[in-house]
């Protein structure tokens, strides 16, 4: 009884012990911009894997297997034979340290599902999806199956994109030029927007800020997202005690 | 496929996969305590400004700007995309003039 309560306080206003196909289908539509600007990126990773010197094949694995934006682009500059693959493997560990605490923001929710099925949508967990997946708990719409329709969509499109770069090879347009890698930035400031509490978020939000400011100076990869991120809800508990 | 290639790929993808399951795995079945559940309910928020604090200061004042009428748009309406629509719009508008 005690653990049901915990547990729901943590999973905000929803449950999601359903998964329906229902729920996989709202996460795919929530996901379509992402997906369709994040064409751009696909096709830029396959244009620069073929310049690395990876087969087609390998570059698919690689998008297929690993599914993460950031850690293959960083893994590009250390793509010199011989492969250092044990710098490639710490490499990719810092670079996606931060979804450790992505995933136990969201352990409420999909703890209740099957372990195949939460286990299954670990692999589907991404920036964006956990992004998308925390604004439909605080509507109160979480599916458990969101975040694998979500990540399928996307997933789809970074695979696909990544043959399609591959395949041209010839140089792309800058994507920055038509502001198609600020479609993120854009969701994680509106969603911020919406879990704005004034006082109570000030303090927390404002060690996160400077935390990763300067982590992001000091520190190489993307450490800063979990240093901030761990500083600020540490700061938040704090006050939350007081 | 080359063996090292394959090898690199494959430890990647593991760490990866640890990195997304790892959560919930240590999370899973343990009722957190007091000060644990209100640090995670802190997390999101504070991981969010951590990813785009640093991404909004590189980005310049183009990209500031943009932010900042995306957030304004989400305010105003309570809705996403629009927010998605105004910050791709202005920082390629802002770009385009200020370069």
């Amino acid at each position: 009884m005690r653990e049901t309560i915990t547990r729901d306080e943590l999973a905000g206003d929803a449950e999601a012990a359903t998964f329906t196909a229902s729920g996989a289908l709202l996460g795919a539509r929530r996901a379509l911009p992402l997906a369709i600007t994040g064409l751009a990126d696909g096709l830029v990773f396959g244009v620069l894997a073929r310049q690395a010197g990876m087969s087609l094949g390998e570059a698919l694995l690689m998008s297929g297997a690993v599914n993460t934006g950031t850690a293959q682009f960083v893994a590009l500059g250390l793509w010199v034979a011989p492969l250092p693959v044990v710098a490639l493997a710490a490499t990719t560990l810092v670079v996606g340290a931060r979804h450790l605490l992505m995933g136990a923001t969201l352990a409420a929710h999909l703890g209740r599902l099957s372990p195949l099925r939460r286990y299954g949508s670990a692999f589907f967990l991404t920036d964006e999806t956990w992004a998308l997946a925390l604004r439909e708990r605080a509507l109160g719409t979480l599916d458990g199956a969101f975040i694998m329709g979500g990540g399928l969509a996307l997933f789809a499109s970074w695979v696909v994109s990544t043959a399609g770069g591959y395949l041209a090879g010839a140089s792309l347009r800058d994507p920055a030029r038509w502001g198609l890698d600020f479609v993120f930035p854009a969701l994680v400031v509106a969603l911020l927007a919406g879990m704005w509490r004034g006082r109570a978020t000030l303090a927390p939000w404002g060690v996160a800020a400077a935390v990763a400011l300067a982590a992001a100076v000091l520190l190489p990869g993307k450490w800063y997202i979990l240093l901030g991120g761990i500083a600020g809800a540490v700061v938040g508990a704090l006050r939350d005690a007081d | 496929m080359r063996t090292d290639a394959t090898l690199a790929i494959l430890a990647m993808a593991l760490v990866t996969y640890g990195t997304r399951a790892g959560g919930f795995w240590l999370m899973r079945g343990l009722p957190p305590s007091r000060r644990l559940a209100a640090a995670l309910r802190h997390m999101p928020g504070a991981l969010l400004v951590a990813i785009v604090a640093p991404l909004a200061l590189a980005s310049g004042m183009a990209g500031i700007v943009a932010l900042a009428g995306a957030a304004l748009i989400a305010i105003r309406t309570g809705r996403v995309l629009p927010a998605l629509v105004a910050g791709v719009a202005l920082v390629a508008l802002l770009r385009a003039i200020l370069h």
